[in-house]
């Protein structure tokens, strides 16, 4: 039960607690309750809208940003990670394996304004050693929701 | 000029067409209709299962294949059947791979009915049974099931309709629309019955694996001394979201088995070989997904039911299938005038309950094989439309 309400809250964070407990078969009290307990424990981190920004004429770019990074002996990549993760235009980051050591996803208006951002906040780091950015060209699939139209095709059999 | 009532068939001619075909060449026309109508899984067939298919026809399997079927597809038929439903066939002999059930039900009837024979069919039910019967030569007796029975056939209705013309006993659980299944005991007090008759029993399965609520599918054929008397029909449409690869299969006694499959070879000569080699691996390595599609149909199966039961529109709990059958008795419409209303003015498309027999008089048909999303949707326009009929 506990799985599967966060794999509802996940695909959709909208369902109203009267629907999620259609759903799983309980009230809609049990339901309330255990959302409150998940925010409190912070498994449930918070609630946002999945937004195709190219559908808006607002300029929008992002990049995925690979870093190479000499851990410190005290702390590892905690410190410099929470250092990355302050700046506003990162969207998100990830430790991880591999040729690089963080992943970040990176936003701006404008390719200039990733480009500076890397060149200037990230590249300037003291323990960062390389940088690597591959701008994002469109975006097929996010949060496990895709962003194209994906029709139902089925026919109308008679039956 | 040709006088085409010379030459057609009286029987073909005979058969009424569908009453809801008109209904939906209506919605076809009409835009942003919301449709609860579609009899078949939104889900695409599982990747492993595609790459199966692909992966033969890279191979080169595009020729016929034995007339039962590849045999390692019936070898894996038996083990499967017998795995989850503890009934065993023969691969060499016991089983045939068909084109979809549908074909299987055809050919089983054909096989089994003679001019005059009696078919017994409980409606409301799947479309096929009673033309297909009739094509035959022989003569559909209808039982219609209860709500109050949850629609399933008792032994008492079985037994009045029971004359010493009937050969044949269709049995369609887990129920196109009504959503009723037959539980071991149910199924019991039907066998009691038919011990000691020589009616045969085709019993469609092919919403096996969709039952919910912890009870699963009981075959007729796993209760004692029903094996002997009982053709099972299931397939890949349903449980595998395999509706286009046309494939199912028919297991029985070897006695009935070698007369259908004369049917079969004559009028088909094979099922679909590639679609054949995709099923392999469905029936492989696919519980996982299939169970993934089991409980998203359960988490909607719950919405709808509880969405028309909070709409005033009573609705059993359906345990099998994909469908809810909600009552719409308390609008004092008729099921055709509710579906055609609810079509014209707020473009929602559900079925008749009379279009599976006249037994489903006062129900309607939803099926939710459609995401969460476009159910709230439908309810609520339906919702609206309750709202506007008061």
């Amino acid at each position: 039960m506990k799985n599967e309400l966060l794999k509802l809250l996940y695909r959709n964070a909208t369902y109203t607690h009267e629907e999620l407990a259609d759903m799983l078969g309980k009230t809609a009290a049990e339901i309330e309750a255990q959302i409150k307990q998940y925010e409190k424990d912070g498994v449930i981190c918070g609630y946002k809208a999945i937004i195709d920004w190219e559908k808006l004429d607002e300029a929008y770019v992002s990049a995925i940003v690979n870093l190479n990074v000499v851990p410190k002996a005290s702390s590892g990549f905690d410190d410099v990670a929470r250092q990355i993760s302050a700046f506003r235009e990162v969207e998100s980051l990830y430790l991880t394996s591999g040729d690089c050591d963080l992943s970040l996803v990176v936003k701006g208006k404008t390719l200039q304004d990733v480009a500076r951002f890397v060149a200037r906040e990230l590249a300037t780091i003291d323990s960062v050693t390389s940088t690597t950015t591959r701008f994002v060209m469109r975006r097929y699939k996010e949060m496990d929701s895709v962003l194209y139209n994906d029709n139902d095709d089925r026919e109308q059999l008679f039956i | 000029m040709i006088d085409y009532s010379k030459v057609l068939n009286p029987a073909v001619t005979a058969i009424k067409p569908s009453g809801i075909r008109k209904f939906f060449d209506i919605a076809a026309t009409m835009d942003d209709v919301i449709s609860l109508s579609v009899g078949e899984p939104d889900f695409q067939t599982p990747w492993a299962i595609r790459k199966a298919g692909i992966d033969s026809l890279q191979r080169g399997k595009t020729k016929y294949s034995s007339n039962s079927g590849v045999l390692e597809l019936r070898r894996e038929i038996s083990n499967y059947l017998s795995r989850k439903y503890n009934i065993k066939y023969e691969p060499e002999n016991e089983i045939l791979v068909t084109v979809g059930g549908s074909e299987a039900i055809d050919a089983c009837m054909r096989a089994v009915i003679s001019a005059g024979d009696e078919v017994i069919i409980p409606q409301p039910s799947y479309v096929c049974y009673e033309p297909m019967a009739e094509l035959a030569g022989g003569v559909p007796v209808i039982i219609e099931t209860k709500a109050e029975d949850d629609f399933k056939i008792t032994p008492e209705q079985l037994r009045n309709a029971i004359t010493e013309k009937t050969k044949l006993l269709i049995l369609p659980y887990p129920c196109n629309p009504t959503g009723a299944i037959m539980e071991r005991e149910d199924l019991e007090k039907i066998a009691e019955v038919l011990k000691d008759t020589n009616i045969l029993v085709l019993s469609d399965e092919i919403y096996s694996e969709l039952t919910f609520g912890g009870k699963p599918h009981v075959s007729m054929a796993s209760i004692d001394g029903m094996w002997e008397r009982t053709v099972t029909v299931n397939g890949f449409s349903k449980a595998f979201s395999m509706t286009g690869w046309r494939l199912g299969f028919a297991c029985g006694p070897s006695e009935v088995m070698s007369q259908i499959l004369k049917i079969h070879q004559y009028a088909i000569m094979c099922a679909p070989t590639n679609s054949q080699y995709a099923a392999i691996e469905a029936l492989t390595s696919c519980d996982e997904a299939v169970a993934e599609m089991v409980e998203e149909y359960n988490r909607r199966r719950r919405l709808i039911v509880s969405g028309f039961n909070k709409l005033g529109l009573t609705c059993r709990e359906p345990k099998g299938a994909f469908y809810a059958f909600p009552s719409i008795k308390s609008t004092g419409m008729t099921s055709e005038e509710f579906c055609e209303k609810l079509l014209y003015s707020k473009n929602v498309a559900i079925v008749p309950g009379t279009a599976f027999g006249d037994s489903g008089e006062g129900f309607v048909r939803a099926s939710y094989c459609y995401s969460v999303e476009h159910i709230k949707e439908a309810l609520k326009r339906i919702g609206e439309f309750l709202e506007e009929i008061k």
